[in-house]
Formats: structure tokens, sequence, C-alpha cells
């Protein structure tokens, strides 16, 4: 199985889901046991890539490299480094506790749970695959799992919801697949390997470039969200069950900003500083917008919709810098989003399964009827305001450290959005959590054990990195610094 | 090569064998005495299998041209000739089961089928204006008699009216057109008309007038607007495994026909391999382009608003002309080859979604989109079969369609005419609210009634048959595209 350690992440839910669709409807439970398997095993090769990963290097490790369409040049051509293992890393984590969070999904098991794998193969494909048309079908393929999870067994809005999602990723994926075909043809021979179109990156300078710039970051900016591309987000959030929404902020979010940093950051550097600074006025908006979005809303789980906006601004400000602590801290902000949100969303969906429903302010006194609930949300909201000595606060601050020096007075006036962030937290903690508690609550049952399991790893994570970063510094540091020399040489 | 009549026959064996059955058909249904009509479907079928054998026999490298130089046989039109067979042999065994069909004689049906099938392989190897016409007549004819089909259904006769008006409009413009080109070069063979067009020094207005009425010809039997309107109304009226066939045979009939004359009388080959030029100072290939763009958009935006599905895919299907036009006006091989390639997978996906129509509508008896809600819990496989098709259709991987619209896209871009390619490509975005909103009927909404619907195994293997080269063509598509490339040697070289 190391041998093709790749595949074997990312085609190994793909045959989970062939299981589970060829099980008798009866076998629910036989049917959740393949979904375990089959996330736990691609989690046990991500650990283990994790370990042998070469920290020392920016050169591509694991590679797998095959001819695929002779005629059209397409290679199925994987392989990690620095940006993607983090990334792969949080997949395969989030996928495996998500199949937990699902665990009491009541209609049409099967087909929750084969198109959630097939989601999973998806997004592995796309941190793993350095062929561009590669990437490009698992953008794709991706959409198709995620339309039904939301429209099927999503809020009552679901259907909504969901169209809207796809319209708005399709779109962006097409301008994607344009720009695609012009960096093809702009290489000779032909070529849609990434790291050919990055050799070649001296020719794509000019005017025409900047274009398919644009089409690119479009495509990318409508995954982050960036604004004024962000209207998805909200409804898609609130209406996905629990588990998605967690893979929606955990995961995919992080696809945008992974795709500007793999693909628009070395391939076309000279319109990337060209953009730079457009890029750094969209990412202050994007922080201070969605905190302030996120402190008007009264739905707890739009709340933390707009806090994932407002916090994926932090990401582009430290990217906009082009220094090693921006890029880092970048980075790191989209591994620490990713388990800090998760957290979030399966929380609301705690509360979601008891209270049947989500409003802020119809909450009150929850911490004497469900005291471990409120430490653990405590936990994940004072991580996600960014207080020293967890995970956020590492992360943000190195956004922070690496745009000051570039730009002073943007990282500045973004500094308010930690305020307004630890505003809307902890006024949200003291109107659900103190306060007098409701009659109709006093029967509420504490969080039971399958979601403290959920919780519980991302939980440590949170801590371990707040406390110590390096674990997940060191494998990414190389490959980044990497990346800001082909940027700015 | 040129052959003399009776040399001819031996390379005429598909269409030999193709009236035969048809003649065939007709006999059998006199000596049948039990009234099993169905009978008269097989050896239709069995026609047009031999027949299929003998076309892909005919591969051979060379290009000859027969009975005195009114057809030529090269791959181009093997290709298109494959692909008329396999899709009446599709549109046969649709119609086996169909309620609709069952209630009428059969044997002349399928004689029909047969007919079209006929001047549509035919029509792939005309390189005479006359044999052009005469094809294209056949076609029209049988296809005004299939859409009018159900006697007594009044949105039946009323289609089959609408078409055969606009149709005989069309064909006397285009048979004006063609005689306008007679005159300018005293030949109707398109090699020669082509030869004599390009000697003149100047090309009188009456030429582009003339490329205009042909276009009307041609245009019509693919329904690009503005020559579309008859076919939401015929789609609608039309037995369903009818408007299946019109969706995909006549229609890339008209494609082939399309290639042939515009790539041969108006543009000629370059110095460049694979590259044409058009004719002098008619920059015909611009005004095919503003009609690509206008064509997609169209479908496209009055798609959504329908609510029949019959009516969806006719404008859906106006959309796919727009998109098959793309390479069209490019003038190179690699246009040509992304046409073939979305006509083959357009063959498939198309064919495929109608079939579910078909199954559905034996069952329900229905065609309103509403209908369709909770499908995906009451016949399983049917609605999953519908959304593979029309995702395909979309142009989403890793299904077929995504691919033919990749190769599209690729030529437009490599020719550096970006604005068409935005066009289409913002197209099937819109293109996905419409096809993803039956989807969601499917199996988002719930059903008033949701007892199973058991349908019949021979649509369930059919729905199989298509999926597979939806899917398979989405992931490796390698011989598919080989099988294109080959057939596009020889092409017009005379």
């Amino acid at each position: 199985m190391t041998d093709h350690v790749l595949s074997w992440i990312v085609f190994f839910p793909l045959i989970g889901a062939a299981v589970v669709l060829i099980l008798p409807r009866s076998q629910e439970r036989a049917m959740k046991l393949v979904s375990v398997v089959a996330t736990f095993v691609p989690l046990l090769l991500a650990g283990w890539i994790y370990l042998n990963f070469d920290r020392s290097t920016p050169e591509l490790q694991f590679v797998e490299h095959y001819p695929w369409i002779r005629s059209f040049n397409i290679y199925y051509f994987l392989g990690i480094d620095g940006l993607s293992a983090p990334m792969v890393l949080l997949t395969a984590l989030l996928c495996f506790l998500c199949i937990f969070a699902s665990w009491n999904t009541d209609k049409g098991i099967k087909g929750y749970f084969s198109l959630f794998l097939l989601l999973d193969t998806g997004m592995m494909g796309i941190f793993c695959s350095l062929d561009f048309f590669l990437f490009y079908i698992f953008w794709e393929v991706m959409l198709l799992p995620m339309y039904f999870l939301i429209g099927i067994w999503g809020g009552p809005d679901r259907e909504y919801a969901a169209i809207k999602f796809f319209l708005y990723t399709l779109l962006g994926s097409v301008l994607i697949l344009l720009a695609m075909l012009a960096l093809y043809f702009a290489t000779e021979p032909h070529t849609f390997d990434m790291t050919k179109l990055m050799a070649a990156r001296g020719s794509f300078v000019g005017p025409f470039w900047k274009v398919v710039f644009i089409g690119l970051f479009i495509g990318f900016a409508i995954k982050v969200p960036i604004f004024p591309f962000h209207t998805w987000l909200p409804d898609a959030h609130v209406e996905a069950p629990t588990a998605i929404s967690v893979i929606l902020a955990g995961v995919l979010l992080k696809m945008g900003v992974y795709g500007l940093l793999r693909i628009s950051y070395p391939i076309l550097p000279e319109a990337t500083v060209w953009f730079s600074y457009p890029l750094v006025i969209l990412g202050l908006i994007n922080i201070i917008y969605g905190a302030l979005c996120a402190m008007a809303q009264k739905d707890f789980k739009k709340l933390v919709a707009y806090s994932s906006i407002s916090h994926m601004g932090y990401c582009l400000l430290g990217m906009a810098a082009f220094t090693q602590a921006g890029m880092n801290g970048a980075v790191l902000q989209m591994f620490n989003h990713g388990t800090i949100t998760g957290m979030l969303f399966l929380l609301v969906g705690v509360i979601y399964d008891r209270a049947h429903h989500r409003d802020i302010n119809g909450f009150g006194g929850l911490a004497t009827q469900m005291p471990i609930y409120a430490g653990m949300t405590s936990l994940a909201f004072f991580a996600s305001l960014g207080l020293p000595g967890l995970s956020g606060f590492i992360s943000e601050v190195l956004c922070f450290i690496g745009a000051f020096p570039v730009y002073r007075t943007i990282t500045c006036l973004a500094v308010i959005g930690i305020i307004i962030g630890a505003a809307y937290f902890l006024w949200t903690f003291q109107r659900v959590f103190l306060g007098q508690l409701d009659d109709k609550y006093k029967t509420l049952p504490e969080i039971n054990a399958r979601e403290l399991f959920t919780l519980i790893p991302l939980g440590i994570i949170v801590i371990i990195l707040g406390v110590y970063p390096m674990p997940m510094l060191d494998i990414m540091r190389v490959t980044l610094g990497n990346i800001i020399s082909i940027v700015q040489p | 090569m040129s052959l003399s009549n009776l040399e001819s026959l031996n390379y005429f064996y598909p269409e030999l064998i193709l009236i035969c059955s048809a003649l065939g058909v007709i006999l059998l249904d006199l000596l049948l005495i039990r009234r099993e009509r169905t009978i008269t479907a097989y050896l239709a079928l069995l026609g047009l299998a031999i027949s299929f054998l003998e076309a892909s026999k005919l591969f051979s490298g060379n290009k000859v041209v027969l009975f005195s130089q009114m057809i030529a046989l090269d791959q181009f039109a093997l290709f298109f000739k494959l692909f008329f067979l396999f899709s009446t042999f599709m549109v046969v065994l649709f119609s086996v089961r169909s309620e609709e069909i069952k209630g009428t004689d059969q044997a002349e049906y399928y004689a029909l089928l047969l007919a079209v099938a006929l001047g549509m392989i035919l029509i792939a190897s005309a390189v005479d204006l006359l044999m052009i016409y005469i094809s294209l007549e056949l076609i029209s004819l049988t296809s005004y008699l299939l859409t009018g089909y159900l006697k007594g259904n009044r949105r039946s006769s009323e289609a089959a009216l609408k078409y055969f008006i606009y149709g005989a409009v069309a064909s006397g413009v285009m048979i004006y057109g063609m005689s306008l080109i007679y005159g300018l070069t005293g030949t109707t063979n398109i090699h020669a008309v082509g030869k004599a067009l390009f000697l003149q020094e100047t090309y009188p207005l009456t030429l582009l007038l003339a490329t205009i009425f042909v276009l009307a010809g041609f245009g019509y039997k693919i329904a690009a607007v503005p020559f579309h309107m008859w076919c939401p109304d015929v789609y609608e009226g039309a037995p369903t495994p009818v408007t299946a066939f019109l969706s995909v045979g006549p229609k890339a009939a008209g494609f082939a026909v399309l290639i042939r004359f515009f790539y041969g009388v108006m543009a000629r080959p370059s110095l460049e391999e694979g590259v044409w030029i058009p004719l002098g100072n008619l920059n015909w290939p611009f005004l095919i382009a503003v009609l690509s763009a206008v064509t997609m958009t169209l479908g496209n935006l009055v798609a959504i608003a329908q609510s029949n599905i019959k009516r969806l895919l006719a404008y859906s299907s106006i959309a796919h002309a727009g998109y098959i036009l793309m390479g069209f006006v490019l003038l190179n091989d690699q246009g040509l080859r992304a046409m073939l390639f979305y006509l083959a997978v357009y063959l498939f996906m198309n064919l495929g979604a109608f079939l579910v129509v078909i199954a559905v509508l034996n069952k329900l008896n229905t065609e309103e989109i509403v209908d369709y809600r909770g499908l995906g819990w009451r016949a399983p496989f049917a609605a999953a079969a519908l959304t593979v098709f029309l995702l395909s259709l979309t142009g989403i991987p890793p299904f077929a369609g995504f691919i033919g619209k990749v190769y599209l896209f690729a030529a437009l871009i490599k020719k550096e005419v970006y604005w068409l390619a935005v066009v289409g490509i913002l197209n099937s975005v819109v293109a996905l609210y419409y096809y993803a909103g039956i989807v969601k009927k499917m199996f988002l909404e719930e059903a008033p009634d949701t007892t199973p619907l058991k349908l019949s195994p021979l649509y369930l293997t059919l729905m199989l048959i298509l999926i597979i080269p939806t899917v398979l063509f989405g992931v490796y598509w390698a011989p598919l595209v080989n099988f294109t490339d080959s057939c596009l040697k020889l092409l017009l070289s005379y």
C-alpha cells in the first residue's frame, strides 16, 4: 500500500462507496461500518505520510506519474509537498470524524454514505493531483456529491442552497477551465503538468496573462469565498447537515486558497505580484465584513459561517505579503481554521439535535445543564477568537507579523477583526450558556460519547498546535519558502 | 479513384441492404397472418445490424468516388454512416416497447425509419449538389411522416404540418441557392464548384446570397437560430422515439452536409495541413460564429422556462447545435475533430436522456417535469441514469460531455477565438440550471405517489448500454478521439 500511497488515499474511499452501493438496503449498520473503514484507512495512510515526509526539501514526494491520454498529453500525476501535506492530513481527519457525526442520518443511508465517500475521493484528489487536467476533474467531481448532500439531507431551504452552491462553483470552475486551456496552449509541447507550467512561468508575462490570472482568481475566490463572491456560503453552510457543514468549512474553503498557492502563485508570478494589493484589500474586507456580519446573526450556524469568511481573510492577508511568516501563517491558518471551525459546526450540530433550533437568543444558562458541552464550546470559541495558547492565535499572529512590514496600515486595520471576533464570540457565549436556564431546557441531555469522540481529537490538535506549532510549521516551511522565491525572485 | 456505376455497387452494400430490409419489412407485414407486428421490428434491426457491419468493413484508407462522382466514400462519410446506423438501431429498440407506437401500424413505421436511415447514410457521402438535395429531401419527407405518425393525435398532426411547412420553405430556399451556385460555376459537383470559385478573382454578392440560402436549408436540419422555430413544437408533438431520433440523426446529417459543403465549396485547403481558408472576401465563418453564439444562448435561456420535458430537451438540442457550430467556424482539423467527437458523445447522452423520458412516459403517461418529482425514490436506476445523461449534457466531469466540451473550447482557444469560448462557457453554466432542475425534481422533492415503478427490462438494459460510453469516454477517451482523428483523414481531398 505504501508504494502507491497517494492513489490509495484518493481511491480507497471510492472503493468504500462502491461497497456501500452493493450492500442490500437493509444493512444500514454495515454501510456505516464500511464508511468508517473507508475513511480510517486514508487517515492511517495520512499518518504514515506525516511520519515519512521529508521536511527538508521543497521537492514533490510520493510521486506517481503515468500517461493517461497521450494525444492530449494528460498524465495521472500525483504527488505532495509541504503545501498539500497539511491539507491531506486535515481532509483525512475531518472525513473520518464526520462519518461519526453523520451516524444518526435517518433517510437514504446508502445514498448519503456513498456520496460522502465519493466527496472524500474528490477532495483528496484535488490536494494530491499535479496535472492540471486531473486537478480540474477532481475539482468538478466533488461538486456533484456536495449538491446532493446539501440538497437531499439539508435543512428546510436546502434546494435553494444546493443549486446556488452548484451554480456559483460551476461558474468559477469554467473560468478555471478556460485559464487552464490557455496555459496548455501557451506551452510547447502543450502540457497540463503543473511542474512544467511552473518552469515555463517566464513566458507568462503581459496583459493577457493578467486576464488569465483574473479568471483563475475568480474561480478560486468563489471557493474561498472572497468578497463579493461569498453569498453562496451562508446559505450552503446553514442548510447543509452538520457533517457536511464541517466538510464545507473545513476542507472546501481551503481549496480556493490552495488553488491560488498551488497554481496562480507559482505559474503566474508576475500577475500575482501585480494583483497583491487588490488581494490584501479583499482580505481586509473579508476580515472586517465577515466579522461584522457574524456579529449581526441570530442563527448560531450562520454566525459560524460568517466567522469563516472573516477567518479566511487572514489567510489572504498573510499570503499577499510574500514573506515567510505570512505564508506560514496563511497555510497554518488554513489547517487551524479547518479544525476549529470543524469543532464549531459539530458543536452547533449537538445543540440543534437536542433543541431543534439554533436561535442564539432562544437559549440561556445552558452551562448549568450541559457543563461538558459548555466547556468544549468555550475551547472552540476561544481558539477561534485567537486566545494565546490555542492554535488560532499562532496562525493569526503569523499572518499579521508577515503582513505588517509590507502593508502597515491595512494590517493595523485588520487587527480590528480580532476585536470584533472576540466580541461576537463572547457575546454569543454569554447569551447561550450564561444567565437563567429556561425551564424547557431543564431536560436537555448532556453531550454524549459519540459526539465527544468527534470533538476531542480536534480539541487536542487545537491545544497542541497552540502551545507548540512546529509539528505543522516544519512540514510546510521549506515548500512555502520556495513559492516565495518563485514569486519574488 | 472514380468508379463506374456497376463497379460502384461493390461499395454500396450498406445502402442496398437498407433498401432491401425496408421493402422486406413491408412485405413481411403483408404476409403476417397473426398480426404479430413486432417481428417487423426485428427484421429492421437485422437489416440495420448487417448494414452497420458492411459499412464498418469499408474502412480501407482510400477514398473512392462512386456513381459518376455523385457520392464519395471516405472515412468522414463512414463515421457518419456508422453514427446514423447505430442511432437508428437504438431508436428501433426504443420503439419496440413504446406504448405510443404500439397502437399503430408498426411495419410502416419501421420501414419509414429505415428510409430516413437510408437518406442519412446517403447524405453523409453526397458530393454533388443534386445528390445532397435528394437525400436531404428523403430525410425530410420521411421525417414529416414519422412526426405525424400518431393518427388522430392533434399535437402530432399539428407538429407534422408545422414541420412540413417550415421544411418546404427551407428546402425551397436552399435549392434556389444551389441554382445560383450552378449559375455561377456551371457545375453541381461540389469539388468542381470549389475549384471554379477559387479561380474567380472577385466574388459577387450573388455568392453571399447563395451561401445564406443554402445555409438556411442546412441550418433548418440542425435547428440553428434563426431556422429553429419548428423544433420545439415538432419535438413535443412527435412520438417520443421519433423525437429522440430527430434530435440525433437528422441533426447530425445536417452537420455532415454542412461540413462537406462549406469546407468544399466556400473554403479551400491552405498550404498548412488541416487548415482551410475561406473564399476571398466572404467572411462567412464570422457570420456562423455569431449564429452559434446566438443559437446556444437562445436555446439555453428559453429552456429554463420549459415545463414539458420534451420541449426542454428540444431547446437543449438547439443549444447543442450552437455548441457544435463553435467547432465548425474554426476551419481547421481541430475544430472538426471536436465536432465529430462531440457528436459521437452527444449521440449517447441525448439518446439516453430521451430513453428515460420514453420509459417514464410508458409508465406514468406524462411529459411534464413536475411529474418527475420523487422519481429518484420510485425508479432509482432510471433517475440515476437520467442524472448521468443530463449532467453529461451540461458538461460536468467525469462524463463524456465534459470531454466533448473541452475539445471544443480547446480548439477555440488554440485559434484564439476567446469571445466565443467565453460565450460558450457561460452558456454551460446557464444550462446547469435547467438540467439540475430536473435532477432536483427527481431527488430533492417528494413524490405525491411513492409506489415503485417497474420499468421494462429492455429499457433498463438500454440505459445501461448508453451509460457505459457516457462514463467510459469521460474517463478514458483516447480510443474515441483516435477514431475521430482517423475519420478526418482524406476529408475533401480530391
